[in-house]
C-alpha cells in the first residue's frame, strides 16, 4: 500500500501539469543563476589557487603578535630586516591585513576582516527574518528587517572600501605590491571587487525591494515571494565570501 | 473547441494578424522587434544566425583563396577589403584576423546561438505543450545581449588594426599583449567584448530553457515522455549554463592584463613589450584551462541539439520508433556529464603531467562510448523504416555519416601520444570540422527543413533543398576528407601560406581542389538563402501537421498565437514515438490521443517485423 501510494507521488511530481519541486519559475531561475554564478566565482578561485601554489607557501610569522605596537614604515621594515615579503613567497596575510580604523599602529592581524565576516553573516540572520516576518504577511517587520540588511551591505561595502584604500595607500596596485609578488594585489582586487560588485547589486535589488514593500506592492499581491528571491541571492554572496574569505585570509 | 481550432486553420495569414480576443493588438515594435512571443524570439534568432553564418562562410572562402593560390592577385578583393587585400594580395595579419572571426561566428554566433537559441526557443514551449517560456522578458533580453553581441563583433572588423586575429581560442600572451600583432589592439578589446555579452546571453536563455523545460511541462509530460530534441536542449543549456561562466571569468583576467596592468596570464614578460609595465608571476596554461573548461562543453553545447533534432527527424522520417529512446536519454546525460571532465585533452601539449594525460585520454576515448550508441541507435531507426527522403531526413542522414566520419578521428586526437603529433595539423581542422562544424550545420539544415512550416507557416521548396543536400554533402567531404593527408604530413593550421616550406609544395594541387569544393559549397548555400527567403512569404501553405509527426507542436495552429493553443493545452498520454504502430488506425499517433487501454509501446514488435513472422511462420503469427 504504501510503495502504490509513493509510486504515484513520484509520478504526480514529475508527470508534468505542475512543477516538480514545488517552486515558482522565479525562484527556480534565481537557483539555476546562482548554480551558473557559483562557476564564475569558482573559476577565479581556481585562478588564484593556480597562480598562488605556484609560488612558496607565505614565510611563518615569528617576529610580531597581536597588539604588538608596529612602527610606521612597517612593510619596509618587513622586508628589508625580516625578509616575510620577498618576491617568490606569498605573503602572509594576517601580515598584509593588521590594520584597523582609528587604531594606528598596532599589529591587529585579520580583526578587521572579521568585523566584516561577522556584519554580511549579521545582514544574513536579517534577511531571514525578513522573509520569515514575509511568511506571516508581517509588513512593518518585513520592511525592518529588510532595512537591517540594507544597512548590512552598505556597511559591509563601507568596510571593504576602507580596506582597499587602505592597502593602496600602502603602495598595492594592480600590477604592483609592496608585500612581494604582483599577483597577490592584482588577486585581492579582482576577487574581493567581484564579491564587492555582487553585494553591490544584493544592496541595490534590496532597496527596490526595500521600497515595495513600503509601497505594499508585495501585500496587494498576497505573498512576499520577492522578498526570498533576493533573499536567496543575499544568502549566496554571503556563502561565496566564506570561501573567499576561507582562501584569501585563512589559508 | 475543436470548431474554433479548424476554423482558425482556414483564417489567412495576412488578414489574420493576432486577433485574439485575449490580447491586444500588437504594434509593429512589440511584435518584430522587442518581441516577447517565443516563436518570434526564435526567427530572430534564426535570421540572426543565418546572416552571420553567412559572412562566416564569405571569410573562409576568402582565406581557402589564399591557400590555394598564394601567389596569385585577386583584384576583386581589394574592392571587399580595401588596404588589408592591396593589389588583389591578403594581407598576413588580415588573414589572422579572418580566420580568428570564422571560427568566433561559427562556433558562437551560428551554432551556439543560431541552433539552440532558434530551436530551444521554438520547440521548447511548443513541444511540452506551454504557453511561452518561463520568463518571456529573460527571453527577450537574451536575444537583444545576442544581438550586441553580434554588432560588437561585426564592427571590430572596421576599426584601423583590424579585428582580432589570434585565433578563436584566444590564447595569451599573443592576445594578452596589445602590441604582439596588430590585431591584438582595439580588435581584441571588442572581442572580449562581444563575447561578454554572448556569455550573458547565453546565460539568460540557459536558465530560462532549463526552467521551462523543469517547470512548465503539460499534464502528463513526464521526463521519459519528452520528445528527444527537448532532452538535448535541457542538456545544453544546463551545460551552457555551467561552462560559459568559467570563460566569463577567463575573459575577466584577460580583459584586466590586456588593459590594466595585471599579469595573470603572463609571465616574464619585460615591460617594453608590455605597456611599460613589466609583467611576472602568471601563467597563460591558466587561461588554457580555463578557456578549455568551456571549450570542450561547448562542442557538445553545438553538437547537442543537432543530435535532439536529428533523433526526431529520424524517427519522424522512418515512420518508426526512435530505436533506444532511453540508451539515447542516457547517451545524452553521459556526453554531457563526460564533456566537463576531458578538457585537457586540447592542452596534451602544453607540458601536462603524463598520467594527467592519461587521465583526460581515457576521459576522452569514453565518450566514443554513448557516441556510438546514438550513432547505431540512429541506423537501427532508419533500419526496414518507410523511409520518407524529405530534405531533413538527407540533411540528418547527413549528420549521422559526418558523426562517424569524423568522430573516428577524434579516437585518434583524444590518444595522447598521437595527438602530440597531430595537434595543429590540417588533421585537427578536418576533424572538428567534420564531426562539430559539419555534423552540427546539417543538424541545423535539417531542423529548419523540417520546422519551416511551423516556424513561417509555409513549405520550403524540396527539389531545391535536394540539390542544396547533395552539393554541400559532397562539397563538405571533398573540402575537408583531403585535409586528412595533409595534417598527417604535418601542415600546419592558420599558417598563411604553407608553400614557404618546400616540404609541403607537394599539396599545392589538394589546396587548390580543397578551394573550389568550398567554393562549389559555398554557392550551393545560395540555392539554401532563396529557397529559405522566397518560401518565407511565396512558399506553399503548409498543413497543421506536414510530416505526420506525433509531437506536440503540430496539434497548435499553423498560425502564430501568443499562447501557441487557441483552447486549453493539450493533455499528453504517450510517448511522441508512436509510428507505424500494429493495430492503429494511421501510421501515427500523436502524443495528445488518449492511450486506450494499449500494451507498452516499447514492447510491441515493429510492423515490419510482424511482416516477417507472417512470413517466416503464418501459422505463428
Amino acid at each position: 500500500m504504501d510503495t502504490i501510494t509513493l509510486s504515484t507521488e513520484k509520478k504526480f511530481t514529475w508527470g508534468g501539469g505542475k512543477s516538480p519541486f514545488n517552486v515558482s519559475y522565479g525562484k527556480l531561475m534565481m537557483w539555476i543563476f546562482l548554480l551558473s554564478d557559483a562557476f564564475t566565482f569558482s573559476s577565479l578561485l581556481i585562478a588564484y589557487g593556480f597562480i598562488r601554489t605556484s609560488f612558496l607557501s607565505p614565510i611563518p610569522n615569528t617576529t610580531v603578535k597581536p597588539f604588538d605596537h608596529l612602527s610606521h614604515t612597517f612593510v619596509e621594515d618587513m622586508v628589508e630586516k625580516t625578509k616575510y615579503f620577498v618576491q617568490d613567497h606569498w605573503p602572509s596575510p594576517e601580515l598584509v591585513f593588521n590594520h584597523f580604523p582609528f587604531i594606528h599602529g598596532i599589529h591587529l592581524p585579520l580583526f578587521f576582516v572579521s568585523l566584516m565576516t561577522f556584519i554580511l553573516i549579521f545582514s544574513s540572520v536579517t534577511m531571514v527574518l525578513a522573509v520569515e516576518a514575509g511568511h506571516r504577511m508581517a509588513k512593518k517587520e518585513v520592511s525592518k528587517y529588510m532595512l537591517l540588511t540594507i544597512l548590512g551591505g552598505a556597511a559591509f561595502l563601507g568596510c571593504q572600501a576602507w580596506e582597499w584604500t587602505t592597502f593602496i595607500g600602502e603602495g598595492a596596485r594592480l600590477f604592483g605590491n609592496p608585500y612581494g609578488p604582483r599577483s597577490f594585489a592584482a588577486l585581492f582586487f579582482i576577487v574581493t571587487g567581484f564579491h564587492g560588485f555582487h553585494v553591490f547589486s544584493g544592496v541595490v535589488l534590496n532597496i527596490i525591494t526595500y521600497v515595495n514593500v513600503l509601497k505594499g506592492t508585495y501585500e496587494k499581491r498576497g505573498h512576499y515571494e520577492m522578498v526570498e528571491k533576493v533573499g536567496l541571492y543575499w544568502h549566496f554572496v554571503d556563502l561565496v565570501w566564506v570561501f573567499v574569505f576561507t582562501f584569501f585570509y585563512l589559508l | 473547441m475543436s470548431d474554433h481550432i479548424l476554423h482558425a486553420e482556414h483564417v489567412d495569414h495576412a488578414e489574420h494578424d493576432h486577433d485574439d480576443h485575449e490580447h491586444p493588438k500588437e504594434s509593429f515594435i512589440s511584435k518584430y522587434i522587442f518581441s516577447m512571443d517565443h516563436k518570434m524570439i526564435s526567427r530572430q534568432f534564426l535570421i540572426t544566425g543565418i546572416i552571420m553564418g553567412t559572412i562566416g562562410m564569405a571569410m573562409s572562402l576568402i582565406f581557402r583563396l589564399q591557400l590555394a593560390f598564394p601567389n596569385m592577385r585577386f583584384s576583386f578583393l581589394e574592392g571587399i577589403l580595401g588596404h588589408w587585400a592591396k593589389d588583389g594580395k591578403l594581407d598576413p595579419n588580415f588573414y589572422l584576423a579572418l580566420i580568428t572571426i570564422h571560427g568566433t561566428i561559427m562556433v558562437f554566433f551560428v551554432l551556439t546561438a543560431g541552433l539552440s537559441g532558434t530551436f530551444s526557443n521554438l520547440l521548447i514551449p511548443l513541444q511540452i505543450g506551454a504557453r511561452d517560456m518561463a520568463s518571456p522578458f529573460l527571453n527577450m533580453l537574451s536575444y537583444w545581449f545576442f544581438f550586441m553581441s553580434s554588432c560588437v563583433l561585426l564592427f571590430s572588423l572596421f576599426v584601423k588594426d583590424g579585428p582580432a586575429s589570434a585565433g578563436w581560442t584566444v590564447y595569451p600572451p599573443l592576445s594578452a599583449l596589445p602590441s604582439a600583432i596588430p590585431g591584438s589592439g582595439m580588435g581584441m578589446t571588442l572581442w572580449l567584448v562581444s563575447m561578454i555579452l554572448f556569455i550573458g546571453s547565453a546565460l539568460l536563455g540557459g536558465i530560462n530553457y532549463i526552467a521551462t523545460v523543469l517547470n512548465m511541462r503539460t499534464k502528463g509530460m513526464k521526463m521519459t515522455r519528452l520528445p528527444l530534441t527537448i532532452w538535448a536542449f535541457l542538456m545544453t543549456a544546463v551545460l551552457g549554463l555551467l561552462s560559459f561562466p568559467v570563460l566569463l571569468g577567463g575573459s575577466l583576467l584577460l580583459v584586466f592584463d590586456r588593459s590594466f596592468g595585471t599579469s595573470f596570464y603572463l609571465s616574464e614578460i619585460v615591460a617594453e613589450f608590455a605597456g611599460g609595465i613589466e609583467r611576472t608571476g602568471g601563467s597563460p596554461i591558466l587561461f588554457q584551462h580555463l578557456f578549455w573548461f568551456l571549450g570542450h562543453p561547448e562542442v557538445y553545447i553545438i553538437l547537442l541539439p543537432a543530435l535532439g533534432i536529428t533523433s526526431e527527424v529520424i524517427a519522424t522520417n522512418s515512420r518508426k520508433p526512435i530505436f533506444g529512446y532511453r540508451a539515447m536519454i542516457a547517451s545524452i546525460l553521459a556526453i554531457a556529464i563526460l564533456s566537463f571532465i576531458v578538457w585537457g585533452h586540447h592542452m596534451f601539449i602544453t607540458g601536462m603531467n603524463p598520467f594527467l594525460g592519461s587521465v583526460f585520454m581515457l576521459g576522452t576515448l569514453i565518450i566514443a562510448v554513448p557516441s556510438a550508441v546514438k550513432t547505431f541507435n540512429y541506423l537501427a531507426t532508419m533500419w526496414q523504416g518507410n523511409l520518407k527522403l524529405t530534405p531533413a531526413m538527407m540533411f540528418a542522414i547527413g549528420l549521422v555519416s559526418f558523426f562517424i566520419s569524423g568522430g573516428l578521428t577524434g579516437i585518434y586526437l583524444g590518444n595522447a601520444a598521437l595527438d602530440i603529433n597531430l595537434h595543429d595539423t590540417y588533421f585537427v581542422v578536418a576533424h572538428f570540422h567534420l564531426v562539430m562544424g559539419s555534423a552540427a550545420i546539417f543538424g541545423m539544415m535539417s531542423g529548419i527543413y523540417h520546422w519551416y512550416p511551423k516556424l513561417f507557416g509555409r513549405m520550403m521548396n524540396e527539389t531545391a533543398g535536394q540539390i542544396h543536400f547533395w552539393l554541400t554533402f559532397i562539397a563538405a567531404y571533398c573540402v575537408f576528407f583531403p585535409m586528412h593527408f595533409m595534417g598527417l604530413a604535418g601542415v600546419p593550421r592558420r599558417y598563411y601560406a604553407n608553400t614557404a616550406y618546400d616540404q609541403f609544395n607537394v599539396f599545392v594541387d589538394m589546396n587548390q581542389f580543397i578551394t573550389i569544393a568550398a567554393l562549389i559549397g559555398g554557392a550551393a548555400q545560395i540555392i539554401f538563402l532563396v529557397n529559405f527567403f522566397y518560401s518565407m512569404h511565396k512558399g506553399k501553405r503548409s498543413v497543421q501537421n506536414p510530416w505526420k509527426s506525433n509531437t506536440l507542436e503540430w496539434t497548435a495552429p499553423v498560425e502564430h498565437y501568443h499562447g501557441n493553443w487557441l483552447g486549453e493545452i493539450p493533455h499528453v498520454y504517450r510517448w511522441p514515438y508512436d509510428y507505424s504502430k500494429p493495430g492503429a488506425e494511421h501510421d501515427f499517433i500523436p502524443q495528445n490521443i488518449p492511450d486506450e487501454g494499449q500494451t507498452d509501446p516499447m514492447q510491441e514488435p515493429h510492423v515490419a517485423e510482424v511482416e516477417r513472422r507472417v512470413k517466416v511462420d503464418p501459422v505463428v503469427a
